[in-house]
């Protein structure tokens, strides 16, 4: 599957966080590489929606939307920061 | 929806009325959500066409095993509702104070945002320097072809060209962008929409020239992302 970026789903993290997100700063848990949400690696084709870290590939963010409930789990984060 | 325009024979751009709409920036996107009478839903996110102070258009490019764009370049008609989301994206937008030279790459439909960006540019009377490399697979499928004529746009036909054809041949790479994009001495700003292949490898020929990477804005669309 190939893999689109985080302006794909800017419409759905604005629904989750409130927001604009694409240009919140994503670092990831697992090698601290540290990008803006927009160039995020972003896998649609699943039942869920897949952010993965582009220089380790960590899953960064999963987006399950159940019966018009979105489920987020951020745990692949270490921070999600939003431009001063 | 209020108007339609014919751009290809498989792409149109629909002008939305959108009421309460509080504007929006070049380089911007609404999501466009259709709801089936069973209830099922389906979204895609669509990139703004128009600029800035101009009533939201979009464009679209259908897809054959599509499950939004066939209802959006087909069956649509002036008068039609259909529920919107937007506008959305702070990451792939331009403004005039960000400067540039611009340096604008589009594989296809990739163009659209980039489209916007053009018109804000002029609208605004702007002096940043602008040039749009555009890949197309043929003559025909080239979007917005005789509003881009104003504009400095250097073509590259990738399937076929016609006779007499004097733009590029190829598909975009490296030594292509080193003929084309503007000399990293200007300090550009780029900007490459298309779809993930072209992308990945337009921003990784811009890095290889030396282009710095956190002035080159990338989007990539697909299948299952629309536009």
């Amino acid at each position: 599957m190939e893999a689109l970026d985080g302006n794909a789903i800017g419409g759905m993290l604005y629904q989750v966080f409130g927001g604009e997100m694409t240009m919140a700063q994503a670092v990831c848990r697992r090698c601290g590489a540290r990008a803006p949400l927009a160039e995020c690696a972003v896998y649609l084709g699943g039942p869920g929606v897949v952010v993965r870290c582009r220089a380790c590939h960590n899953i960064v963010m999963v987006l399950v939307e159940v019966r018009q409930m979105v489920c987020v789990d951020l745990s692949g984060l270490s921070k999600l920061e939003q431009p001063e | 929806m209020s108007a339609v325009v014919d751009e290809t024979p498989r792409v149109r751009t629909l002008e939305l009325e959108i009421p309460g709409w509080p504007g929006h920036v070049a380089g911007q996107h609404v999501d466009v959500r259709l709801t089936a009478e069973d209830g099922y839903r389906a979204e895609r996110p669509y990139s703004l066409a128009s600029a800035p102070g101009e009533a939201p258009a979009i464009t679209i490019q259908r897809l054959e095993d599509g499950e939004v764009s066939p209802y959006l370049t087909e069956d649509v008609r002036p008068g039609d509702r259909f529920e919107v989301r937007g506008p959305i994206g702070g990451y792939f937008v331009w403004r005039p104070n960000d400067g540039g030279p611009l340096f604008l790459a589009a594989g296809g439909s990739g163009v659209v945002p980039l489209r916007a960006i053009l018109r804000h540019r002029r609208n605004s009377m702007s002096e940043v320097r602008a040039r749009l490399l555009y890949s197309s697979r043929t003559l025909e499928d080239i979007i917005y072809r005789a509003e881009l004529d104003g504009d400095d746009v250097v073509h590259t036909l990738t399937r076929a060209q016609p006779s007499g054809w004097t733009g590029y041949a190829r598909r975009v790479d490296t030594g292509l962008l080193r003929e084309v994009a503007w000399p990293v001495e200007d300090g550009p700003l780029a900007f490459v929409c298309g779809p993930t292949s072209f992308v990945e490898t337009v921003a990784a020929g811009l890095i290889d020239l030396g282009y710095v990477p956190t002035r080159i804005k990338t989007e990539r669309f697909g299948a299952t992302g629309g536009r």
